[in-house]
């Protein structure tokens, strides 16, 4: 117990022997290819990201400016693996904030698509994934709200096209990375 | 005078749990003159998807706009989370031509095309820029100036500034005005700026509290009455919440959280029961008995 204790402490990523097997030196450049993450390499950790996260304020593990440094090292499995990646809230501050206009927020996003094609999928989004499919919208509208709007006199909820939206879901890939839609 | 004419894109939040916000928005507007048509066949407008796909986030945003362009009709959001996407996916479209074609080679699938010919707006653009602060003060027939608030920004309006390009994200003040043109005081604060939290909640519910119980407590120190909120989720974060973050930091704050148009329309003379105040979950009569008085 104290032993694991102890394995558990000296573990965490700053002391961590990195392996140089577990670095893919091709993520860097895989990740540079996507749109809004061009700019990764400039990262030259500075931390201003992290500094100003309101997220990182309160959380342990959440810190942007190891999630870009792990990913510039090329330590896929473990960025895509991790749930860190999910608990950016997309704020944008730290967009606005870098001396380097590196697009952090959108390096994350990149990250956490890459995770999707990976099978890391949050229960949340997939539940937002399966109702944007089957209704259009990101939440299922219950009967009961739908009646009280035109009980306030509010107009009826404009019906999505669901066959639009289907189609560019298929188009777009998203139908094959979560299961759940309507046929 | 431009023409106030816009689609009204509601969204998914507002629909679902927050219609106090469009019903308070629909009653001022008439008001203004605004002339809103409802966006018809509107979908997600793509940003609750961006973490899954990004294509999928420009091709749903795309998607809409291009129904607004068949309409001819700049669009009008509420939300500053479908704002901020379908301003960000209108400007990239308009200026990446690689992108633009990526998504009008999936567009294709449903016979849509983008071409770049609609603005979106924020509700506080529409107010600020189109409608005008001098209009609003001129509508206004019962000045709130017993009331002191404090405002919270919804963060896709205003960040990133690359894409945003309206009012200063590290002193914003376009809502601080559109308060002040009720009559009523806008206080500062210590995190004004800051995020609510809210995009994270279904995956982590103790940090958006602890961010929420922060700017709660400011605002009741800062000494104000009630908050001020442009944005669904953050009005959710603050208000359907705030009994749950009294609970569980043994704290009591009582603070009322109204959508701005609400405000506006107490100013405006509209009735309480006109603006569905009663749908505040924090219960907003103590300060509108003060405002009687």
């Amino acid at each position: 117990m104290t032993e694991k204790e102890e394995t558990q402490e000296k573990e965490p990523e700053l002391g961590m022997v990195l392996k140089i097997t577990d670095m893919d030196p091709r993520f860097k450049h895989e990740i540079s290819k996507i749109p809004g993450a061009e700019k990764i390499m400039l990262c030259f950790q500075c931390g201003t990201c992290t500094a100003d996260c309101p997220i990182a304020r309160f959380s342990d593990s959440y810190r942007p400016r190891r999630i870009l440094r792990m990913t510039q090292l090329g330590l896929k499995e473990g960025v895509l693996s991790s749930d860190v990646i999910w608990l950016c809230a997309a704020c944008f501050t730290c967009v606005d904030h870098c001396p380097q206009d590196v697009e952090i927020a959108s390096v994350l996003r990149a990250l956490r698509n890459l995770a999707v094609k990976e099978g890391y999928l949050p229960p949340v989004y997939r539940e937002l994934a399966s109702n944007v499919l089957q209704t259009g919208l990101a939440y299922k509208i219950p009967e009961l709200r739908l009646r009280r709007r035109e009980e306030t006199g509010l107009p009826p909820l404009p019906k999505a096209n669901l066959k639009d939206v289907n189609k560019l879901a298929d188009a777009t890939g998203l139908s094959k990375l979560i299961q759940a839609r309507r046929t | 005078m431009t023409d106030l004419k816009y689609l009204l894109f509601l969204g998914c939040a507002i629909p679902y749990r927050v219609s106090a916000y469009e019903v308070s928005t629909r009653k001022v507007a008439q008001k203004l003159g605004l002339d809103l048509v409802d966006m018809p066949e509107y979908n997600c407008c793509g940003l609750p998807l961006d973490p899954v796909s990004h294509d999928l986030m420009l091709t749903l945003a795309a998607r809409n706009l291009c129904v607004a362009e068949r309409q001819g009709l700049n669009i009008m959001t509420l939300c500053p989370g479908c704002a901020g996407t379908l301003r960000k996916v209108n400007k990239m479209l308009k200026e990446d031509k690689k992108i633009k074609e990526l998504v009008n080679e999936y567009l294709k699938h449903t016979g849509l095309e983008f071409s770049g010919s609609i603005e979106v707006k924020h509700l506080m653009q529409v107010l600020s820029e189109d409608v005008g602060l001098e209009r609003i003060k001129g509508a206004v027939q019962r000045p709130l100036s017993q009331l002191k608030v404090a405002e919270h920004n919804g963060c896709h309006v205003l960040r990133p500034v690359k894409y945003a390009g309206f009012d200063d994200p590290e002193n914003p003040t376009v809502l601080k005005r559109l308060i002040e043109a009720t009559g009523a005081t806008c206080l500062d604060y210590l995190d004004e700026t800051e995020c609510c939290g809210a995009p994270i909640i279904g995956l982590n519910e103790k940090i958006p509290l602890q961010l929420a119980r922060d700017k709660v407590r400011h605002i009741k120190d800062a000494g104000a009455q009630a908050m001020v909120t442009v944005c669904p989720f953050c009005h959710m974060m603050f208000d359907a919440n705030q009994s749950r973050i009294e609970r569980m930091f043994n704290e009591t704050f009582g603070i009322p959280v109204l959508h701005y148009p609400q405000l506006l329309g107490l100013a405006m003379g509209l009735s309480p029961d006109e603006l569905a105040l009663k749908e505040l979950r924090v219960d907003a009569s103590r300060i509108l008995s003060n405002l009687r008085s």
